[in-house]
């Protein structure tokens, strides 16, 4: 019998996740992570690289499987229910390309059908509007600069308005003017949509200005975790990169 | 059921973007199955003037290239298309996205379709306005022919893509040279009967075996090898289901180790 469950929008909690182990033959990438992420907030996750960040963003994504513990995605688990799950969420990252002969338009029609957006060539006219893309439609990605790249890579991620967003360092290599940008970009998106970012970066100040919650990652686990001011305070700091520092150094992350 | 026809478009329109958006490789899709059409057409019409063989049926060996092709290329198109992915780093946009590894596999084929229609099919028509090449009327069973050349090369093809998800593009060698690795033996060119007989056996299951055989049955003797048609079927079917199966288990093997995001080089 076929088991269909409907995405449950009534719960508060669109992202949780309950002693999640993750090993690659003997190495424990991810060991008895523990968090929640209430719909509408921005999570951060932290870490140096080799964390265990990205292998956490893969497992929430349902594209690596925990090796145990329970992952659930807007109240489904994200195996079992990841063809349901795939429409709702979208991921960012400049690590991962567009294909880079093929138009922004192209690449964008062609996502869009992928993620069965209805009235599509609407929809991609507003985010055009929206991430000022316009003038870049009818040109190659492979010949776009690394901001216009980041833009049209987030517009593909919103193309099936996600009820969770994935940003993989979202403003790597982009200089401050652009980055400021995306960011009051996501900011207002969020107000809008009451979207849920997961976000992986490694820049402090925009994790303190985009996250409502922190976790810190290191050697796989979960060292430390509050809002931001939180624990710049706890640590006596006076920002964020403090903190991150006094762990690094103390070789937690 | 929209939804899914819907994702398997959008892939494919992902090529038909990629050949508007790149002329060099539309003629490279063209360019080798028409030289290889013509320099066996010349050298069949070299041999015709001393051979009885080649001049009682003539086109035979335009006929071997052409089905050769239709292989070659049925593989390269599943390959190639899901290079391509590799190439672009866009494989982690596709894992991410609502498409099912089933989907991606029917996308390929398809794929690999429309570049086989285009690459032989343009030999083909070159073939008979050139060098009045015409295969044996034989109505669909010539076709069925061509329709199981080209789910050999498809069951290759993703044989090869399960290894492209396991090892990343280091296994690229395979998609080009896989194939030439059975070419001695199916008998593309001559009968396997003049192979050692310690090699036949190695023939009789590769499906290409039975076609060759039967389109040279055709053009030699002028009967319709059914019997051949049918063998081709039935390890044809066996090989598809080890193709599509392999690359199923090589993507979820991807998605316990990680792979999807990262595969490159």
């Amino acid at each position: 019998m076929k088991v269909t469950q409907n995405i449950n929008l009534s719960s508060n909690i669109d992202v949780s996740v309950k002693n999640v182990y993750k090993n690659f033959g003997d190495i424990k990438a991810v060991f008895d992570i523990s968090f929640s992420v209430e719909k509408s907030k921005t999570l951060g996750l932290l870490g140096s690289n080799g964390a265990g960040k990205t292998t956490t963003i893969m497992m929430l994504m349902g594209i690596l499987k925990a090796t145990s513990g329970e992952i659930k995605i807007l109240d489904q688990d994200v195996y079992k229910y990841r063809n349901k799950i795939a429409k709702e969420i979208n991921f960012s990252s400049p690590f991962v390309e567009l294909p880079h002969r093929l138009t922004v338009l192209q690449n964008l029609n062609v996502f869009g059908h992928l993620y069965g957006v209805k009235s599509l060539a609407d929809k991609i006219h507003k985010l055009s509007m929206d991430l000022d893309i316009l003038d870049l439609l009818k040109r190659r990605v492979g010949k776009l600069s690394a901001g216009q790249k980041t833009r049209v890579s987030l517009a593909k991620s919103l193309i099936n308005d996600p009820k969770i967003l994935f940003l993989d360092e979202p403003t790597a290599s982009l200089d401050p003017d652009h980055a400021d940008w995306i960011r009051t970009y996501l900011e207002q998106y969020q107000d809008r949509t009451g979207a849920t970012f997961i976000l992986a970066s490694h820049n402090m100040p925009e994790v303190e200005r985009l996250c409502h919650n922190v976790i810190m990652m290191g050697r796989g686990k979960v060292i430390e975790s509050g809002t931001p001011k939180n624990l710049i305070s706890r640590y006596k700091s006076t920002d964020l990169e403090e903190v991150f520092l006094q762990l690094a150094r103390n070789d937690k992350v | 059921m929209v939804l899914f026809f819907r994702r398997i478009y959008a892939m494919i329109l992902r090529h038909v973007y990629l050949f508007m958006c790149s002329w060099p490789r539309v003629l490279e899709l063209i360019y080798w199955p028409f030289l290889n059409m013509v320099l066996w057409a010349y050298m069949s019409k070299f041999l015709s003037e001393y051979s009885n063989i080649f001049l009682m049926a003539s086109g035979v060996l335009i006929a071997c290239v052409i089905m050769w092709d239709t292989l070659f290329r049925g593989q390269l198109g599943v390959t190639l298309s899901f290079i391509e992915e590799l190439w672009s780093r866009n494989l982690g946009n596709i894992a991410v996205s609502p498409l099912k590894p089933i989907e991606l596999v029917l996308s390929l084929i398809v794929a690999s379709f429309l570049r086989t229609l285009v690459g032989v099919g343009g030999a083909g028509i070159a073939a008979y306005f050139l060098f009045d090449f015409h295969l044996p009327l034989f109505g669909i069973g010539f076709i069925l022919f061509f329709i199981n050349l080209l789910i050999m090369g498809w069951a290759l093809g993703l044989a090869i893509c399960a290894l492209l998800i396991r090892f990343g593009l280091s296994a690229e060698t395979f998609a080009w040279a896989a194939l030439f690795f059975i070419q001695p033996l199916c008998g593309v060119f001559y009968p396997v009967s003049v192979l050692p007989e310690w090699l036949q056996p190695f023939s009789l299951i590769i499906p290409a075996t039975y076609i060759f055989e039967g389109m040279r049955l055709a053009f030699f003797d002028g009967v319709f090898g059914i019997d051949l048609l049918l063998k081709a079927c039935l390890i044809n079917i066996i090989y598809i289901f080890v193709g599509v199966s392999l690359l199923l288990f090589s993507y979820s093997h991807a998605k316990r180790n990680g792979l999807l995001l990262g595969n490159g080089e």
